[in-house]
């Protein structure tokens, strides 16, 4: 078995530190090792977003990441958006505009769009749609999703 | 858009949120691939290099010996099984097909046709260990297309195939075609001789996937007792036990399959392809052992839909289509059994037409198996006949829309296969095309057109059965055994608000495993909201039923005089004697124990569906990309139970349909691998790439249906292809016979024009 490192990250808020083999991605280590299946793989090699989380504020392909590389930083994933029982606005829009059907892309399409909103929180459709081009769905043909992430921008907590 | 005064329901119609939703956009979800299991190890298929090879040797010694691997298996470890029909509820095969796709007998024939598999302690050492099984092929060349597979000198993928013909006899020679059927009216000679206008056209399209998120999964536990336990996410649990039971020769009920959460099926995830592998990795080395695709895999190795190549003539007379003559020949991949038929039988019927012939050919080629998408069989089909009813209306200077009014088929009408079309919608969906804010807005501007097509899908019943149990709060438990693949908890949980006329909130749906409610067919067909809402109905009067029989105990009356209405109970003579549904739900232990309402049913009135898109695009003649400026679709779903989540399979639909029309297609290289296994080139539709979907529900009630349902996923994708062609067409004066509309073809056939 290859030589495993010591990885400490900052995973949701909280300080944590696992252990990894060097070939392992980061969607690896959080599905099977830290067990957060949130995060999905629909492609394993950075086409689809399903596996989007933030590192430091910025969306990443978690696939196209090591695990070794998460040392020192700060990793988001879907199951660090929600506040305790309190959704995100992105959340409760997603479910307010029917904006899941199979719902496995869907955690990558709230990392990503909450990146946005973070930063932009006056997006347009059209840089909505452009910044969401990452994330391939093939359920909903994007009209819902594209709604749902407008409606939150407007919702207070986000433009706050 | 409703056609006749719809009943004033309380719970259909509104747009709840799906109780399935918090933990799916929490990430909480469990889906195949997120299940950890004690002891669980996990796999890796070793497949085919070559599109069409005979399998000499394999020699497994060597991967067998390498470290942490647990067991490696073969065809060999299945069964030998029997020709027998598998009908997986949207897709026929027979077992001994199955089984070779599975994994490959004598013969691989397609680049990905599994070989092996492997089970080792972890997924790394697995996929090392399927580099050392040893394989001696011998190759042979492939063929890649029905024309030239139907050609007399084709390499046959199987030598003892011969074809079955119309008179339902064997053909002398050996072919890849499996079979040929006819349908025939009329008296075409007579209707061409007599016709304003005739035109011919012949047509090809490429194989395209359905394109879900999640990759296929499957994990099995072979216990030592001879059960086998499976956890996989698939469209239908019931179909995968049948199938299981048949290729592992187990008796049914030692079969039991929990069916996780789905990342989108399309008709895609009804086949086998992990999970009789998984299974035979778990008996050999006695541990529950989990497969996953990678998406190389899924390209190359599940079931797409078919390509291949129409041929359509139409004749008009007076502004009527009076002949019609269509021969379709599809990809079935590597065993028979492609969606030709249902694409014969849908494309004509938005129509009247006395006169026709429809040819169907079914052919085998080396390329995967194909599996149900969406409608199969019927868009390839709708890209051939409403190009044409678009050039034969142009022709006679009618408006495109109201030249398929003036030939629309309505109630009463026959289709080809001779059977008459009972309420059905079509006229009133053209009428609200046209109508639309979009039809009777000019397009403007250079390299821009319009064009419309219709679309028809019959939509499927079959058999669903359902559990809801009172609690003694007055909620119910509803259990159902149909997959969820976009909101179907909710829909059927309002239909049993409905006819229990309590909140939604008082109902909680659970889609359950093989062990724990009757049998339930798949969720495709458009069937689930229709059929599964069928039985939660019958349920729910079962419920009610009970419910009075206890109100009669109470209240010491006869149960004639009580009327459930307005979810309770009263007393048709006395007023005084009212109980709500929670109050009677309370009084279950004393009036003899717990109520659980059944309902079973074998849903054969579907309600067909019919489809009419107007679509705008603009054609950039340098570089040939083609946009999608506006779209809008009219559907008849007889009623909507959650408008939403019909407007999001309209959608859904749509966009697949786009991607199908303008950028997908397996592109084969001449020794039959596909070039363009991944998403990045493999290219479907990003949110860039569109405007809003526009959606216009028509409401024809389907009165085979207690609330007059029509399955509604499907039809949206049959008119795309055809509508965004004809669009094209009236862009640039030109008209597109091959899919996909690439850029490079646009170019392409533009230039060549000049």
């Amino acid at each position: 078995m290859p030589r495993r490192a010591h990885v400490q990250t900052t995973l949701n808020g909280e300080e944590i530190d696992f252990l990894c083999e060097p070939r392992q991605s980061l969607l690896e280590v959080l599905r099977d090792e830290l067990n957060l299946t949130g995060t999905k793989e629909g492609c394993n090699n950075g086409n689809c977003g399903a596996c989007s989380v933030l590192m430091d504020g910025r969306v990443v392909n978690s696939c196209c990441v090591l695990g070794v590389e998460a040392e020192g930083a700060a990793v988001t994933t879907i199951e660090g958006v929600a506040e305790g029982e309190t959704l995100h606005p992105l959340q409760q829009c997603f479910l307010e505009e029917a904006a899941l059907q199979c719902g496995v892309c869907t955690p990558g399409f709230i990392v990503a769009a909450k990146a946005l909103l973070d930063s932009e929180p006056d997006a347009d459709e059209g840089r909505v749609r452009h910044w969401l081009a990452g994330n391939l769905c093939r359920c909903t043909g994007y009209d819902k999703i594209v709604r749902a992430v407008l409606k939150a921008s407007e919702m207070e907590e986000v433009t706050a | 858009m409703t056609t006749t005064e719809k009943p004033d329901y309380k719970v259909i119609g509104t747009r709840p949120i799906r109780p399935d939703g918090v933990e799916k956009v929490t990430g909480k979800a469990l889906y195949g691939a997120d299940i950890h299991l004690p002891d669980l190890v996990q796999g890796a298929v070793l497949r085919s290099p070559h599109a069409h090879a005979r399998i000499v040797s394999i020699d497994t010694s060597a991967a067998e010996a390498m470290p942490g691997v647990l067991a490696v298996v073969t065809h060999n470890d299945l069964p030998v099984v029997s020709n027998k029909v598998m009908d997986m509820g949207e897709g026929i095969s027979t077992a001994s097909d199955m089984s070779k796709n599975v994994m490959a007998a004598d013969k691989a024939l397609y680049r990905g046709h599994a070989i092996a598999g492997v089970a080792a302690t972890n997924v790394h050492d697995a996929l090392t260990a399927i580099e050392a099984i040893k394989v001696e092929y011998e190759v042979l060349p492939p063929v890649l297309n029905v024309q030239d597979a139907m050609r007399e000198d084709a390499p046959l993928l199987d030598e003892s195939r011969h074809t079955k013909t119309p008179a339902g006899e064997l053909s002398d020679n050996a072919s890849n075609v499996a079979a040929h059927n006819r349908f025939e009216g009329g008296d075409l000679e007579a209707a061409y001789a007599e016709a304003d206008i005739v035109v011919e056209r012949e047509f090809d399209t490429k194989m395209v996937h359905q394109g879900y998120i999640e990759p296929h999964n499957g994990t099995a536990n072979w216990n030592s007792d001879g059960t086998l336990t499976v956890w996989t996410s698939t469209q239908g649990a019931f179909a995968v036990r049948s199938a299981l039971s048949e290729l592992l020769q187990l008796p049914v009920s030692r079969v039991r399959v929990i069916p996780m959460e789905i990342g989108g099926g399309f008709g895609g995830k009804i086949g086998l392809y992990l999970e009789p592998v998984a299974a035979l990795l778990s008996r050999k080395c006695g541990r529950p052992v989990q497969l996953t695709m990678d998406r190389t895999d899924v390209f190359q190795a599940t079931g797409p839909t078919s390509g291949g190549h129409m041929k359509g003539k139409l004749a008009v007379k007076d502004g009527k289509i009076t002949a019609a003559e269509v021969s379709l020949a599809f990809e079935a991949g590597a065993f028979p059994g492609s969606p030709v038929m249902a694409g014969a039988m849908c494309m004509l019927s938005p129509y009247e037409v006395e006169n026709f012939k429809v040819d169907a050919y079914d052919v085998v080629v080396n390329k995967p198996k194909v599996a149900a998408y969406r409608a199969p069989g019927a868009p390839n089909a709708a890209f051939c006949v409403e190009q044409l009813i678009d050039e034969v209306a142009r022709e006679t200077g009618t408006d495109p829309l109201q030249f398929r009014l003036n030939n629309s088929a309505s109630e009463g009408s026959r289709m080809i296969t001779g059977v008459a079309h009972p309420r059905i919608g079509h006229e009133e969906t053209v009428e609200a095309a046209a109508s639309s804010d979009h039809y009777q807005s000019p397009i403007e501007g250079p390299n821009r057109g319009r064009g419309v097509a219709s679309g028809f899908w019959f939509n499927a019943g079959m058999q669903s059965s359902v559990i809801a149990s009172v609690n003694p709060d007055g909620t119910v438990n509803l259990i159902e055994g149909s997959t969820d693949i976009g909101g179907t908890r909710a829909s059927l949980a309002m239909q049993l608000a409905e006819t229990l006329g309590i909140e939604y909130d008082s109902i909680r749906p659970t889609v359950a495993d093989t062990d724990a409610v009757g049998h339930n067919d798949v969720t495709g067909g458009s069937r689930t909201t229709y059929a599964s809402g069928q039985a939660v109905y019958e349920a729910g009067l079962d419920v009610q039923q009970q419910l009075v029989a206890r109100a009669a105990q109470l209240w010491e009356c006869e149960a004639e005089d009580i009327e459930y209405a307005d979810g309770g109970l009263r007393h048709t003579s006395d007023s005084e004697k009212t109980m709500t549904f929670a109050e009677i739900a309370g009084k279950q232990m004393e009036t003899g124990g717990p109520i659980q309402g059944r309902g079973t049913v074998m849903a054969r009135t579907p309600g067909a569906a019919y489809g009419v898109h107007v679509v705008d695009v603009e054609v950039d003649p340098d570089t040939g990309k083609v946009d999608i400026l506006r779209y809008t679709i009219a559907q008849d779903v007889g009623t909507a139970v959650h408008p939403a989540y019909v407007e999001g399979q309209m959608q859904g639909g749509v966009v697949q349909g786009i991607g199908w029309a303008l950028n997908e297609e397996y592109y084969y290289g001449e020794d039959g691998r596909m070039e363009n296994a991944s998403f990045l080139d493999y290219r479907m539709p990003t949110s860039l790439d569109l405007p809003m979907i526009d959606t216009i529900i028509v409401e024809v009630p389907n009165p085979g249906h207690p609330f007059g349902v029509r399955g509604v996923g499907e039809v949206p994708i049959v008119p795309p292809l055809a509508a965004i062609a004809n669009a094209v067409h009236d862009a640039t004066g030109h008209r597109f016979t091959e899919l996909p509309i690439s850029p490079r073809q646009v170019v392409e056939e533009l230039h060549n024009l000049q």
